[in-house]
């Protein structure tokens, strides 16, 4: 029982991925031991903790075969507005920044849900529309306001230290990103809400004469994706210390990537979002041991675009020998 | 459906006589021959980008890789310059290296039969990422004064740049293809099924291979434009334009999930989108607020034909004979229960 769990937990693509980043690891650590020191794990969770949390928002609208293009700007429109929290008033208390960030990417996602489910207009057009709608909004809150950067100093130390902070050497950030995928993982798995987003994706018609409530569904996955793409900008800004309103600028396309590479399939149906967090891993991985590795810094977009690119061409490698196998099998059968 | 479509471009062709109308009248210096050749030079590249995609997204399928290949072409101008070779060599070179970067998404897409959203995310990364590799994060300039008017100055006695000119040729010479050739019509086909295309004798494989190559070449022949226009070869060239070109594409009322569109509409669309940008900047309106009022033009785009189909359901329900009575005007379902599909199908009610 519990060995069977694991195993659906720990599917063939999550193994690989895990395989994939081991071998980075070590490869790096060998160049430089500090890689693999305690600080160097620590560091490379907190870097991919934020990436992670938009990638888990984007795979419950992938596996319902749609997209969200706007996260990177929803998240800088959250990271100001925590900044123009501060500036309003200093002692904020840190869960309240925390919910009205979660809160306006909410409404940000329930714009684009909207949209799509209820004017039915294709996800990516509606999303690449918002994409400059919601950065708009950003830098014309900034002119409006006069603020065009906000500093650590401005913001409160508990806020700051709450970024920066970790508890029993894990970082919060990661802490929190990891509830935020137990409770995700939890859902998509278990209830029945969770696999009708599969069954939207794998054949939306079919869904939809099954009588699931698809368009419930794909509103309730925007405002989810939304929301965790505020509260990601929130923790941005809890991090860095330092926000202006062009925080997240061409995230959107990191964060596909990063689904993609965990093997949620572009087109719906399949995927995890455990995938998506080790692929969003990966990738930072590969980022930050590439300059130890002594390749210049350059290199970093170019081999993020080429391991995609392999994550793919692999899927499908597989995919067509597991059709055959099968064809196969079956013919064999029935001789 | 053709006269809808026609309608949608009048639509954008009225928008755009309003934005000329009202930027001449309330705007000084609008209508002079330097802004608006201003306007047109600066919107060369997008026009060049969306042309090149146009033809792509009518199969149904997307690129967006565009701009990356745009920006690792500037890259390779700028090291072919310093390493000394003359302008009129690199041209053809730049060219090719366009076509093999298209060739590369194509192999991927239509041979390995991967999804081009993907692919072209992946590639998108990889070729501005080889930009860097090429020429690092330098820039190179002091190109040949001699070629640099061909990108920044206007045919002599009018207010067309030599620039707009090639991008009427490309946009004429695509507008032929798509328009009025076996080639063009395969591309609606395919659009609209892939699958019907194929056992049709359409020879779909080897038509979006074609289609990705032109892409490639379109998109390195605009970053001979944009280098020259700028002086300037740098690895981040036309960062993120790609998006831009897909607006402009759609809101031009071709649809995303292919088989519908016109060259004619997307120039509109380009035309509008940057009549408006000029009005508004004359008028101070900053770079982001020009993005929220594109984005929304994008978006109103999507929604119009939405709105009006439904407009058009609820008046043929309301002048249809008094319904039985399990049928009612408005289907009480406020969430819609039809969302992930596409949104121009019709209702099986």
């Amino acid at each position: 029982m519990n060995l069977s769990r694991l195993r659906t937990l720990f599917s063939g693509r999550e193994m690989s991925i895990v395989a994939a980043l081991i071998v980075v690891v070590a490869v790096t650590t060998v160049v430089n031991t500090s890689f693999l020191s305690g600080q160097g794990i620590h560091d490379l969770f907190l870097n991919a903790s934020i990436i992670a949390l938009l990638a888990i928002g984007q795979t419950l609208l992938v596996i319902t075969r749609n997209i969200d293009l706007s996260v990177g700007s929803v998240m800088g429109l959250t990271a100001f507005l925590s900044g123009q929290l501060f500036i309003n008033d200093h002692g904020t208390p840190v869960f309240l920044v925390l919910l009205a960030g979660i809160a306006l990417g909410a409404v940000c996602g329930a714009f684009n849900g909207a949209l799509v489910a209820v004017a039915k207009v294709p996800a990516l057009v509606v999303t690449l529309g918002t994409l400059y709608v919601f950065r708009g909004l950003d830098y014309g809150w900034a002119t409006a306001t006069g603020v065009q950067q906000v500093n650590a100093d401005q913001m409160s130390p508990s806020f700051l230290s709450f970024g920066s902070g970790s508890l029993l050497g894990i970082p919060n950030l990661t802490i929190l990103t990891v509830i935020v995928l137990a409770g995700a993982a939890y859902a998509l798995h278990n209830w029945r809400s969770g696999r009708e987003l599969y069954a939207i994706g794998s054949n939306p018609q079919a869904a939809r004469l099954a009588g699931i409530p698809a368009g419930r569904r794909v509103f309730t996955a925007f405002v989810l994706s939304g929301a965790l793409a505020g509260l990601a900008g929130v923790l941005h800004a809890s991090y860095f210390g330092t926000i202006n309103a062009s925080v997240g600028g061409g995230r959107e396309l990191d964060v596909v990537a990063a689904v993609v590479v965990g093997g949620v399939a572009i087109f719906g149906g399949s995927g995890s979002v455990l995938g998506a967090v080790l692929g969003a891993l990966l990738l930072t991985t590969i980022t930050s041991a590439l300059p130890i590795l002594g390749v210049p810094a350059f290199w970093q977009r170019a081999v993020s675009g080429a391991a995609l690119l392999l994550a793919i061409s692999l899927d499908r490698a597989v995919m067509l020998r597991v059709a055959t196998k099968l064809r196969e099998q079956r013919s064999a059968s029935r001789a | 459906m053709r006269d809808r479509i026609f309608r949608w471009e009048s639509v954008l062709l009225l928008l755009v006589v309003a934005v000329l109308v009202y930027g001449a009248s309330s705007t000084t210096g609008f209508s002079s021959s330097d802004n608006i050749a201003f306007l047109l030079l600066d919107n060369t590249e997008v026009a060049l980008l969306a042309l090149g995609l146009l033809p792509i997204v009518l199969t149904g399928e997307i690129d967006l890789s565009v701009a990356s290949v745009l920006g690792f072409c500037s890259a390779l101008t700028g090291q072919l310059w310093n390493a000394g070779m003359s302008f009129e060599t690199i041209v053809p070179i730049v060219l090719v290296a366009g076509a093999v970067l298209g060739t590369v998404n194509a192999a991927l897409i239509v041979k390995f039969g991967l999804p081009s959203l993907a692919v072209t995310i992946g590639t998108l990364g990889l070729y501005r990422g080889l930009a860097y590799v090429v020429l690092g994060d330098g820039a190179v300039t002091g190109f040949p004064e001699n070629f640099r008017p061909l990108a920044t100055d206007t045919v002599p006695g009018t207010f067309v740049p030599y620039a707009t000119v090639v991008v009427i040729v490309v946009g004429a010479l695509i507008a032929l293809v798509v328009h009025f050739t076996p080639v063009g019509r395969a591309l609606y086909a395919i659009g609209l099924g892939s699958e019907t295309s194929r056992f049709s004798g359409i020879r779909v494989d080897r038509v979006k291979m074609s289609l990705y190559v032109v892409s490639g070449v379109i998109a390195a022949l605009a970053s001979l434009v944009y280098t020259l226009r700028y002086n300037s070869a740098r690895a981040d060239n036309a960062n993120g334009l790609e998006l831009t070109a897909v607006a402009a594409v759609l809101l031009g009322g071709v649809s995303i999930f292919g088989g519908r569109g016109t060259v004619v509409g997307v120039l509109t669309a380009l035309l509008l989108m940057a009549g408006l940008r000029n009005v508004l900047f004359l008028n101070d309106v900053t770079n982001e607020i020009q993005n929220v009022i594109s984005g929304l033009l994008l978006i109103i785009s999507v929604l119009v034909p939405v709105v009006t189909n439904l407009l058009r359901k609820r008046r043929h329900a309301a002048a249809a004979p008094p319904p039985p009575s399990t049928q009612t005007p408005s289907p009480p379902d406020p969430v819609g229960a039809a969302a992930a599909s596409g949104p121009y199908e019709e209702d099986q009610r």
